[in-house]
Protein backbone atom coordinates (compact mmCIF):
# COMPACT_ATOMS: atom_id res chain seq x y z
CA UNK A 1 0.00 0.00 0.00
CA UNK A 2 2.65 2.24 1.00
CA UNK A 3 4.62 1.86 -2.62
CA UNK A 4 0.89 2.85 -4.21
CA UNK A 5 1.16 5.75 -2.32
CA UNK A 6 4.43 6.99 -1.61
CA UNK A 7 4.65 8.65 -4.86
CA UNK A 8 1.54 10.73 -4.77
CA UNK A 9 2.59 11.77 -1.41
CA UNK A 10 6.25 12.40 -2.71
CA UNK A 11 4.84 14.60 -5.15
CA UNK A 12 2.02 16.41 -2.97
CA UNK A 13 4.60 17.31 -0.40
CA UNK A 14 7.52 18.62 -2.86
CA UNK A 15 4.90 20.88 -4.81
CA UNK A 16 3.70 22.21 -1.38
CA UNK A 17 6.72 23.56 -1.01
CA UNK A 18 6.29 25.84 -4.08
CA UNK A 19 2.57 26.38 -3.67
CA UNK A 20 3.43 27.49 0.15
CA UNK A 21 5.00 31.12 -0.88
CA UNK A 22 3.79 31.15 -4.38
CA UNK A 23 0.57 31.48 -2.68
CA UNK A 24 1.36 34.18 -0.11
CA UNK A 25 1.92 36.27 -3.20
CA UNK A 26 -1.47 35.06 -4.79
CA UNK A 27 -3.01 36.59 -1.37
CA UNK A 28 -0.91 39.67 -0.75
CA UNK A 29 -0.70 40.53 -4.75
CA UNK A 30 -5.31 39.81 -4.85
CA UNK A 31 -4.60 37.60 -7.88
CA UNK A 32 -6.79 34.45 -7.07
CA UNK A 33 -8.23 35.03 -10.06
CA UNK A 34 -5.35 35.06 -12.22
CA UNK A 35 -4.50 31.46 -10.50
CA UNK A 36 -8.02 30.22 -12.00
CA UNK A 37 -7.86 31.86 -15.13
CA UNK A 38 -4.27 30.14 -15.69
CA UNK A 39 -5.36 26.77 -14.17
CA UNK A 40 -8.36 26.79 -16.65
CA UNK A 41 -6.38 27.66 -19.47
CA UNK A 42 -4.19 24.13 -18.61
CA UNK A 43 -7.34 22.15 -18.98
CA UNK A 44 -6.79 23.96 -23.02
CA UNK A 45 -3.31 22.65 -23.05
CA UNK A 46 -4.57 19.18 -22.13
CA UNK A 47 -6.80 19.65 -25.01
CA UNK A 48 -3.69 20.48 -27.60
CA UNK A 49 -1.60 18.26 -26.28
CA UNK A 50 -4.03 15.49 -27.20
CA UNK A 51 -4.79 17.41 -30.06
CA UNK A 52 -1.25 18.14 -31.20
CA UNK A 53 -0.15 14.41 -29.72
CA UNK A 54 2.89 16.21 -27.61
CA UNK A 55 3.82 15.24 -23.96
CA UNK A 56 0.93 16.53 -21.73
CA UNK A 57 2.92 18.27 -19.39
CA UNK A 58 5.06 20.10 -21.32
CA UNK A 59 1.71 21.42 -23.56
CA UNK A 60 0.14 22.32 -20.11
CA UNK A 61 3.00 24.66 -19.44
CA UNK A 62 3.22 26.29 -22.83
CA UNK A 63 -0.47 26.85 -22.80
CA UNK A 64 -0.18 28.70 -19.24
CA UNK A 65 2.83 30.57 -19.97
CA UNK A 66 1.62 31.48 -23.38
CA UNK A 67 -1.39 32.67 -21.57
CA UNK A 68 0.18 34.73 -18.86
CA UNK A 69 2.50 36.46 -20.90
CA UNK A 70 -0.74 37.32 -23.12
CA UNK A 71 -2.51 38.33 -19.76
CA UNK A 72 0.32 41.38 -18.71
CA UNK A 73 -0.05 42.27 -22.48
CA UNK A 74 -3.42 42.98 -22.47
CA UNK A 75 -3.17 44.69 -18.73
CA UNK A 76 -0.79 46.47 -20.14
CA UNK A 77 -3.21 47.79 -22.80
CA UNK A 78 -5.87 49.10 -19.69
CA UNK A 79 -8.65 48.97 -22.17
CA UNK A 80 -10.66 46.46 -19.11
CA UNK A 81 -10.65 46.21 -15.46
CA UNK A 82 -7.82 43.03 -15.05
CA UNK A 83 -10.87 40.92 -13.20
CA UNK A 84 -13.25 41.52 -16.59
CA UNK A 85 -10.18 40.40 -18.68
CA UNK A 86 -9.57 37.20 -16.34
CA UNK A 87 -13.18 36.19 -16.68
CA UNK A 88 -13.83 36.33 -20.35
CA UNK A 89 -10.21 34.60 -20.86
CA UNK A 90 -10.66 32.23 -17.90
CA UNK A 91 -13.84 30.46 -19.28
CA UNK A 92 -13.40 30.91 -22.97
CA UNK A 93 -10.01 28.58 -22.33
CA UNK A 94 -11.60 26.42 -20.65
CA UNK A 95 -15.04 26.40 -23.28
CA UNK A 96 -12.39 26.28 -25.81
CA UNK A 97 -10.51 23.56 -24.24
CA UNK A 98 -13.83 21.34 -23.80
CA UNK A 99 -14.99 21.84 -27.28
CA UNK A 100 -11.98 20.79 -29.21
CA UNK A 101 -11.29 17.64 -26.74
CA UNK A 102 -15.19 16.72 -27.99
CA UNK A 103 -14.53 17.73 -31.37
CA UNK A 104 -11.66 14.42 -31.30
CA UNK A 105 -14.40 11.93 -31.51
CA UNK A 106 -11.91 9.25 -31.68
CA UNK A 107 -10.55 9.96 -28.17
CA UNK A 108 -12.21 9.26 -24.72
CA UNK A 109 -10.27 11.01 -21.76
CA UNK A 110 -11.59 11.01 -18.39
CA UNK A 111 -11.99 14.98 -18.00
CA UNK A 112 -13.12 14.47 -14.18
CA UNK A 113 -8.80 13.43 -13.78
CA UNK A 114 -7.95 17.11 -15.20
CA UNK A 115 -10.81 18.92 -13.71
CA UNK A 116 -10.08 17.58 -10.00
CA UNK A 117 -6.52 15.88 -10.58
CA UNK A 118 -5.41 12.18 -9.82
CA UNK A 119 -2.52 12.22 -6.83
CA UNK A 120 -2.65 8.62 -6.84
CA UNK A 121 -2.16 7.94 -10.85
CA UNK A 122 1.29 9.64 -9.94
CA UNK A 123 4.24 7.80 -11.34
CA UNK A 124 7.86 7.86 -9.45
CA UNK A 125 9.41 9.13 -12.75
CA UNK A 126 6.55 11.97 -12.24
CA UNK A 127 8.21 12.10 -8.68
CA UNK A 128 11.74 13.10 -10.41
CA UNK A 129 10.18 15.67 -12.91
CA UNK A 130 8.68 17.48 -10.51
CA UNK A 131 11.56 17.62 -7.77
CA UNK A 132 13.89 19.37 -10.82
CA UNK A 133 10.78 21.79 -11.53
CA UNK A 134 10.42 22.39 -8.21
CA UNK A 135 14.35 23.19 -7.23
CA UNK A 136 14.57 25.39 -10.30
CA UNK A 137 11.33 27.65 -9.74
CA UNK A 138 12.28 27.32 -6.02
CA UNK A 139 15.73 28.74 -6.58
CA UNK A 140 14.57 31.21 -8.53
CA UNK A 141 11.75 32.77 -6.34
CA UNK A 142 14.49 32.82 -3.39
CA UNK A 143 16.86 34.38 -5.71
CA UNK A 144 14.66 37.18 -6.53
CA UNK A 145 12.87 36.64 -3.14
CA UNK A 146 13.37 40.29 -1.71
CA UNK A 147 12.56 42.42 -5.02
CA UNK A 148 9.36 40.51 -5.36
CA UNK A 149 8.34 41.33 -2.20
CA UNK A 150 9.16 45.16 -2.38
CA UNK A 151 7.21 45.64 -5.46
CA UNK A 152 4.32 43.71 -3.32
CA UNK A 153 4.82 46.51 -0.71
CA UNK A 154 4.90 49.26 -3.52
CA UNK A 155 5.65 49.50 -6.96
CA UNK A 156 6.87 52.57 -6.54
CA UNK A 157 9.12 52.52 -3.78
CA UNK A 158 10.76 49.52 -5.20
CA UNK A 159 11.35 51.60 -8.45
CA UNK A 160 12.95 54.35 -6.16
CA UNK A 161 15.09 51.65 -4.80
CA UNK A 162 16.33 50.87 -8.59
CA UNK A 163 14.62 47.51 -9.42
CA UNK A 164 12.51 47.13 -12.40
CA UNK A 165 9.19 46.37 -12.03
CA UNK A 166 7.86 45.12 -14.99
CA UNK A 167 9.95 42.82 -15.29
CA UNK A 168 10.23 41.68 -11.93
CA UNK A 169 6.46 41.38 -12.06
CA UNK A 170 6.68 39.52 -14.82
CA UNK A 171 9.12 37.49 -13.33
CA UNK A 172 6.42 36.52 -10.61
CA UNK A 173 3.99 35.81 -13.25
CA UNK A 174 6.09 33.42 -14.88
CA UNK A 175 6.85 31.26 -11.95
CA UNK A 176 3.57 31.30 -10.76
CA UNK A 177 2.63 30.18 -14.30
CA UNK A 178 5.16 26.93 -14.39
CA UNK A 179 3.67 26.01 -10.90
CA UNK A 180 0.16 25.94 -11.89
CA UNK A 181 1.18 24.08 -15.07
CA UNK A 182 3.44 21.32 -13.06
CA UNK A 183 0.63 21.01 -10.01
CA UNK A 184 -2.26 20.93 -12.48
CA UNK A 185 -1.94 17.19 -13.94
CA UNK A 186 -1.44 16.19 -10.65
CA UNK A 187 -4.42 18.20 -8.21
CA UNK A 188 -6.61 19.49 -11.19
CA UNK A 189 -7.67 22.44 -12.53
CA UNK A 190 -10.61 23.18 -10.44
CA UNK A 191 -8.15 22.87 -7.36
CA UNK A 192 -4.92 24.35 -7.92
CA UNK A 193 -6.25 27.92 -6.78
CA UNK A 194 -7.43 26.12 -3.82
CA UNK A 195 -3.73 24.81 -2.90
CA UNK A 196 -2.13 28.35 -3.45
CA UNK A 197 -4.67 30.25 -1.43
CA UNK A 198 -6.01 28.36 1.64
CA UNK A 199 -2.50 27.58 2.86
CA UNK A 200 -1.34 31.00 2.74
CA UNK A 201 -4.36 32.32 4.07
CA UNK A 202 -4.11 30.55 7.16
CA UNK A 203 -0.20 30.72 7.94
CA UNK A 204 -1.51 34.69 7.89
CA UNK A 205 -3.29 33.84 11.59
CA UNK A 206 0.12 32.88 12.71
CA UNK A 207 3.04 34.79 11.03
CA UNK A 208 4.82 38.59 11.88
CA UNK A 209 6.81 38.24 9.07
CA UNK A 210 6.35 37.66 5.40
CA UNK A 211 9.47 34.75 5.07
CA UNK A 212 7.19 33.35 8.48
CA UNK A 213 3.83 33.23 6.63
CA UNK A 214 5.68 31.03 3.83
CA UNK A 215 7.75 28.95 5.81
CA UNK A 216 4.25 28.24 7.68
CA UNK A 217 2.28 28.06 4.59
CA UNK A 218 4.46 25.17 3.65
CA UNK A 219 4.04 23.40 6.33
CA UNK A 220 0.23 23.87 6.10
CA UNK A 221 0.53 22.88 2.77
CA UNK A 222 2.51 19.81 4.07
CA UNK A 223 -0.02 19.13 6.44
CA UNK A 224 -3.19 19.23 4.45
CA UNK A 225 -1.54 16.97 1.71
CA UNK A 226 -0.74 14.41 4.26
CA UNK A 227 -4.20 14.25 5.69
CA UNK A 228 -6.07 14.53 2.76
CA UNK A 229 -4.29 11.59 1.33
CA UNK A 230 -4.57 9.05 4.15
CA UNK A 231 -8.69 10.35 3.95
CA UNK A 232 -9.18 9.55 0.73
CA UNK A 233 -7.59 5.95 1.32
CA UNK A 234 -9.57 5.12 4.19
CA UNK A 235 -12.80 6.21 2.93
CA UNK A 236 -11.86 5.87 -0.98
CA UNK A 237 -12.88 9.66 -1.69
CA UNK A 238 -11.32 11.35 -4.51
CA UNK A 239 -7.95 12.82 -3.65
CA UNK A 240 -7.72 16.30 -4.80
CA UNK A 241 -11.03 17.24 -3.10
CA UNK A 242 -9.65 15.50 0.15
CA UNK A 243 -6.66 17.76 0.07
CA UNK A 244 -8.46 20.99 -0.28
CA UNK A 245 -11.09 20.03 2.25
CA UNK A 246 -8.35 19.21 4.98
CA UNK A 247 -7.01 22.52 4.29
CA UNK A 248 -10.05 23.98 4.75
CA UNK A 249 -10.41 22.78 8.39
CA UNK A 250 -7.02 23.47 9.28
CA UNK A 251 -8.18 26.78 8.28
CA UNK A 252 -10.91 27.14 10.58
CA UNK A 253 -8.86 25.58 12.94
CA UNK A 254 -6.71 28.87 12.65
CA UNK A 255 -9.41 31.32 12.71
CA UNK A 256 -11.01 30.20 15.63
CA UNK A 257 -7.93 29.67 17.57
CA UNK A 258 -6.68 33.33 16.33
CA UNK A 259 -10.17 34.72 17.70
CA UNK A 260 -9.20 32.79 20.78
CA UNK A 261 -5.38 34.38 20.96
CA UNK A 262 -7.02 38.03 20.24
CA UNK A 263 -9.98 37.36 23.01
CA UNK A 264 -6.61 36.65 25.91
CA UNK A 265 -4.65 39.71 24.46
CA UNK A 266 -7.46 41.77 25.16
CA UNK B 1 24.08 76.17 -6.19
CA UNK B 2 24.53 72.20 -7.99
CA UNK B 3 21.82 71.22 -10.17
CA UNK B 4 20.31 68.48 -9.56
CA UNK B 5 18.21 67.52 -11.82
CA UNK B 6 16.61 70.09 -15.03
CA UNK B 7 13.41 69.80 -16.66
CA UNK B 8 12.63 71.34 -19.68
CA UNK B 9 9.74 72.04 -21.41
CA UNK B 10 7.97 68.62 -20.51
CA UNK B 11 4.49 67.25 -21.65
CA UNK B 12 3.16 64.25 -20.79
CA UNK B 13 0.15 62.30 -22.56
CA UNK B 14 -2.16 59.83 -21.05
CA UNK B 15 -4.58 58.07 -23.78
CA UNK B 16 -4.88 61.77 -25.31
CA UNK B 17 -5.17 63.96 -22.34
CA UNK B 18 -3.20 66.19 -21.75
CA UNK B 19 -1.57 65.64 -18.07
CA UNK B 20 1.06 68.23 -17.96
CA UNK B 21 2.45 70.54 -20.85
CA UNK B 22 5.17 73.08 -21.10
CA UNK B 23 6.77 72.16 -17.36
CA UNK B 24 10.28 73.58 -17.21
CA UNK B 25 12.12 73.55 -13.37
CA UNK B 26 15.34 73.23 -12.14
CA UNK B 27 16.20 71.36 -9.18
CA UNK B 28 19.13 72.89 -6.70
CA UNK B 29 21.11 71.44 -4.13
CA UNK B 30 19.91 72.53 -0.75
CA UNK B 31 16.81 73.83 -1.83
CA UNK B 32 13.26 73.28 -1.34
CA UNK B 33 10.70 73.61 -3.72
CA UNK B 34 6.92 72.76 -2.77
CA UNK B 35 4.15 72.38 -5.60
CA UNK B 36 0.91 73.29 -5.40
CA UNK B 37 -2.18 72.78 -6.70
CA UNK B 38 -5.92 71.84 -6.94
CA UNK B 39 -7.16 67.69 -7.27
CA UNK B 40 -6.16 66.87 -10.91
CA UNK B 41 -3.63 69.28 -11.72
CA UNK B 42 -1.18 67.03 -12.38
CA UNK B 43 0.96 67.04 -9.23
CA UNK B 44 1.56 63.23 -8.41
CA UNK B 45 2.38 63.34 -12.20
CA UNK B 46 4.94 65.46 -11.94
CA UNK B 47 6.28 64.02 -9.15
CA UNK B 48 6.69 60.48 -10.82
CA UNK B 49 8.59 62.50 -13.85
CA UNK B 50 10.99 63.50 -11.41
CA UNK B 51 11.77 60.21 -10.11
CA UNK B 52 11.47 58.93 -13.60
CA UNK B 53 8.72 56.72 -13.68
CA UNK B 54 7.18 58.01 -16.17
CA UNK B 55 8.81 59.21 -19.05
CA UNK B 56 7.46 62.45 -20.58
CA UNK B 57 5.55 62.60 -23.95
CA UNK B 58 8.23 65.24 -24.99
CA UNK B 59 10.78 67.41 -23.54
CA UNK B 60 13.89 66.38 -22.14
CA UNK B 61 15.24 65.45 -18.77
CA UNK B 62 18.85 66.12 -17.31
CA UNK B 63 20.11 64.40 -14.51
CA UNK B 64 23.03 64.80 -12.03
CA UNK B 65 25.16 61.53 -12.71
CA UNK B 66 25.27 60.70 -8.82
CA UNK B 67 21.96 61.31 -8.41
CA UNK B 68 20.52 58.89 -5.11
CA UNK B 69 16.75 59.85 -4.70
CA UNK B 70 15.20 59.30 -1.54
CA UNK B 71 11.20 58.74 -2.33
CA UNK B 72 8.15 59.07 0.12
CA UNK B 73 5.19 58.24 -1.43
CA UNK B 74 1.47 59.63 -0.69
CA UNK B 75 0.77 56.35 1.46
CA UNK B 76 1.75 52.65 0.55
CA UNK B 77 -1.02 50.61 -0.06
CA UNK B 78 -0.48 47.85 2.43
CA UNK B 79 -2.38 44.43 1.67
CA UNK B 80 -4.02 43.53 4.99
CA UNK B 81 -2.68 39.96 5.06
CA UNK B 82 1.00 40.90 4.42
CA UNK B 83 2.00 40.49 8.24
CA UNK B 84 5.39 42.64 8.04
CA UNK B 85 7.35 44.54 10.95
CA UNK B 86 8.99 47.57 10.62
CA UNK B 87 12.35 46.21 10.82
CA UNK B 88 11.40 43.84 7.51
CA UNK B 89 9.80 46.81 5.65
CA UNK B 90 13.14 48.88 5.94
CA UNK B 91 15.31 45.78 5.54
CA UNK B 92 14.04 45.53 1.91
CA UNK B 93 16.40 48.03 1.07
CA UNK B 94 19.27 44.49 1.22
CA UNK B 95 21.93 47.15 2.08
CA UNK B 96 21.17 48.35 5.42
CA UNK B 97 22.17 46.64 8.70
CA UNK B 98 19.96 46.13 12.13
CA UNK B 99 22.15 49.12 13.22
CA UNK B 100 21.48 51.25 9.99
CA UNK B 101 18.33 50.68 10.41
CA UNK B 102 17.98 51.70 13.93
CA UNK B 103 20.03 54.76 13.20
CA UNK B 104 17.95 56.20 10.24
CA UNK B 105 14.96 55.40 12.89
CA UNK B 106 16.04 57.55 15.34
CA UNK B 107 16.85 59.74 13.03
CA UNK B 108 12.91 60.31 12.64
CA UNK B 109 12.43 59.31 16.36
CA UNK B 110 10.67 56.44 15.34
CA UNK B 111 13.34 53.59 16.48
CA UNK B 112 10.67 52.62 19.15
CA UNK B 113 8.30 51.48 16.48
CA UNK B 114 11.07 48.97 14.76
CA UNK B 115 9.08 45.46 16.56
CA UNK B 116 5.44 47.22 15.37
CA UNK B 117 3.93 45.81 12.40
CA UNK B 118 3.36 47.92 10.26
CA UNK B 119 -0.39 47.72 9.99
CA UNK B 120 -0.17 48.87 13.86
CA UNK B 121 0.92 52.62 13.25
CA UNK B 122 -0.58 55.44 12.82
CA UNK B 123 -0.81 57.64 10.23
CA UNK B 124 2.14 59.60 11.33
CA UNK B 125 4.08 57.36 12.91
CA UNK B 126 3.91 55.59 8.78
CA UNK B 127 4.95 58.41 7.28
CA UNK B 128 8.10 58.88 10.18
CA UNK B 129 8.67 55.25 8.69
CA UNK B 130 8.38 55.98 5.14
CA UNK B 131 10.89 59.20 5.75
CA UNK B 132 13.32 57.32 7.26
CA UNK B 133 13.30 54.51 4.21
CA UNK B 134 13.74 57.52 1.78
CA UNK B 135 16.31 58.54 4.18
CA UNK B 136 18.30 54.91 4.71
CA UNK B 137 19.59 56.19 0.92
CA UNK B 138 21.64 58.94 1.89
CA UNK B 139 19.69 60.36 -0.87
CA UNK B 140 21.08 64.18 -2.55
CA UNK B 141 17.05 64.86 -3.67
CA UNK B 142 14.10 63.65 -1.33
CA UNK B 143 11.16 63.78 -3.13
CA UNK B 144 7.45 63.65 -0.69
CA UNK B 145 3.86 63.49 -2.36
CA UNK B 146 1.46 64.76 0.06
CA UNK B 147 3.66 63.95 3.01
CA UNK B 148 1.34 64.45 6.00
CA UNK B 149 -2.28 62.93 4.48
CA UNK B 150 -4.14 61.31 7.36
CA UNK B 151 -1.38 62.89 9.95
CA UNK B 152 -2.76 65.26 13.02
CA UNK B 153 -1.77 68.78 12.93
CA UNK B 154 1.10 68.58 15.92
CA UNK B 155 2.26 65.27 13.74
CA UNK B 156 2.56 66.98 10.86
CA UNK B 157 4.49 70.46 12.65
CA UNK B 158 6.68 67.45 13.55
CA UNK B 159 6.99 65.66 10.04
CA UNK B 160 8.04 69.36 8.56
CA UNK B 161 10.40 70.13 11.35
CA UNK B 162 12.05 66.27 10.64
CA UNK B 163 12.15 66.98 6.54
CA UNK B 164 13.91 70.24 7.17
CA UNK B 165 16.33 68.58 9.48
CA UNK B 166 17.17 66.24 7.02
CA UNK B 167 17.55 68.19 4.81
CA UNK B 168 20.50 69.89 6.89
CA UNK B 169 21.58 66.62 7.42
CA UNK B 170 22.17 64.76 4.57
CA UNK B 171 22.26 68.86 2.54
CA UNK B 172 19.97 67.41 -0.15
CA UNK B 173 17.51 69.32 -2.32
CA UNK B 174 14.03 69.08 -1.08
CA UNK B 175 10.89 68.88 -3.58
CA UNK B 176 7.22 68.59 -1.85
CA UNK B 177 3.77 68.45 -2.78
CA UNK B 178 1.91 69.89 -0.09
CA UNK B 179 -1.49 71.20 0.86
CA UNK B 180 -0.28 73.03 4.23
CA UNK B 181 0.24 75.92 2.99
CA UNK B 182 0.48 77.49 6.62
CA UNK B 183 3.08 74.90 7.56
CA UNK B 184 5.13 74.76 4.59
CA UNK B 185 5.70 77.79 3.49
CA UNK B 186 7.82 79.54 5.56
CA UNK B 187 10.41 77.19 5.15
CA UNK B 188 10.08 76.73 0.94
CA UNK B 189 12.76 78.37 -1.64
CA UNK B 190 10.22 78.22 -4.15
CA UNK B 191 6.45 77.85 -4.76
CA UNK B 192 5.43 76.00 -8.13
CA UNK B 193 1.72 76.58 -8.67
CA UNK B 194 0.79 74.10 -10.81
CA UNK B 195 -2.56 73.50 -12.81
CA UNK B 196 -1.08 71.52 -15.93
CA UNK B 197 1.24 73.56 -16.73
CA UNK B 198 3.24 76.05 -14.56
CA UNK B 199 0.82 78.57 -13.80
CA UNK B 200 3.35 80.91 -11.59
CA UNK B 201 6.21 80.08 -9.61
CA UNK B 202 9.02 81.98 -7.24
CA UNK B 203 9.42 82.86 -3.51
CA UNK B 204 6.23 82.37 -1.38
CA UNK B 205 5.77 86.18 -1.12
CA UNK B 206 6.07 86.89 -5.04
CA UNK B 207 3.40 83.95 -5.68
CA UNK B 208 1.10 84.90 -3.16
CA UNK B 209 0.76 88.44 -4.94
CA UNK B 210 -0.17 86.45 -8.52
CA UNK B 211 -3.43 86.91 -10.26
CA UNK B 212 -3.20 84.03 -11.35
CA UNK B 213 -2.43 82.04 -7.78
CA UNK B 214 -4.99 84.28 -6.15
CA UNK B 215 -7.19 82.84 -9.17
CA UNK B 216 -6.80 79.40 -8.04
CA UNK B 217 -6.44 79.06 -4.89
CA UNK B 218 -8.77 82.02 -4.10
CA UNK B 219 -8.56 84.89 -1.57
CA UNK B 220 -8.26 81.99 1.12
CA UNK B 221 -5.08 80.41 -0.01
CA UNK B 222 -3.72 83.74 -0.87
CA UNK B 223 -3.99 84.92 2.75
CA UNK B 224 -2.41 81.71 4.15
CA UNK B 225 0.95 82.69 2.59
CA UNK B 226 0.20 86.50 3.39
CA UNK B 227 0.07 85.12 7.12
CA UNK B 228 3.40 83.89 6.08
CA UNK B 229 4.65 87.09 4.81
CA UNK B 230 3.10 88.61 8.62
CA UNK B 231 4.91 86.15 10.15
CA UNK B 232 7.85 86.91 8.54
CA UNK B 233 7.99 90.77 8.76
CA UNK B 234 7.17 90.51 12.12
CA UNK B 235 10.52 88.59 12.87
CA UNK B 236 12.73 90.60 10.88
CA UNK B 237 11.21 92.84 8.38
CA UNK B 238 15.08 93.48 6.79
CA UNK B 239 15.69 90.33 4.53
CA UNK B 240 13.68 88.48 2.76
CA UNK B 241 15.59 85.66 1.21
CA UNK B 242 18.98 85.11 2.19
CA UNK B 243 18.77 83.60 5.22
CA UNK B 244 16.40 80.99 4.98
CA UNK B 245 17.84 78.80 7.44
CA UNK B 246 17.27 81.66 9.86
CA UNK B 247 13.30 82.03 9.40
CA UNK B 248 13.05 78.14 9.58
CA UNK B 249 14.15 78.10 12.91
CA UNK B 250 12.24 81.47 14.03
CA UNK B 251 9.15 79.77 12.68
CA UNK B 252 8.83 76.74 14.20
CA UNK B 253 8.87 77.87 17.54
CA UNK B 254 6.34 80.29 17.31
CA UNK B 255 4.09 77.46 15.39
CA UNK B 256 4.37 75.11 18.47
CA UNK B 257 3.50 78.12 20.52
CA UNK B 258 0.38 78.73 18.39
CA UNK B 259 -0.36 74.77 19.02
CA UNK B 260 -0.25 75.29 23.17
Amino acid sequence: MIELLLPSLLAGLCLSCLTGPLGTFVVWRRMSYFGDTLSHAALLGVAFGFLLNINLFYAIILVTLFLAIGLLWLESQKQLPVDTLLGILAHSALSLGLVVISLMSNLRIDLMAYLFGDLLSITMFDVYQITVCVMIIGSLLIWRWNHFLFITVSEELAFSHGINVPLTKFMLTILLALTIGIAMKFVGALIITALLIIPAATAKYYAKNPESMAIIAILIGMLSILGGILFSLIYDTPTGPSVVLSNTCLFFISLFISKFFIRTKN
Amino acid sequence: MKQLMALNNISIEINKQKILYDVSLSINLNQIITILGPNGAGKSTLVKVILGLISPTTGTIKRASDLTIGYVPQSINLNQTLPITVERFMHLNKQLSYDDIIKTLSLVNAEYLIDRSMHQLSGGELQRVLLAQALAKRPKLLILDEPTQGVDVNGQVLLYDLIMDAKTEFNCGVVMVSHDLHLVMAKTDEVICLNHHICCSGTPASVSNDPEFISLFGQHGASQIALYKHHHNHNHDFCQHQHNHQHQKMILPDLGHNND
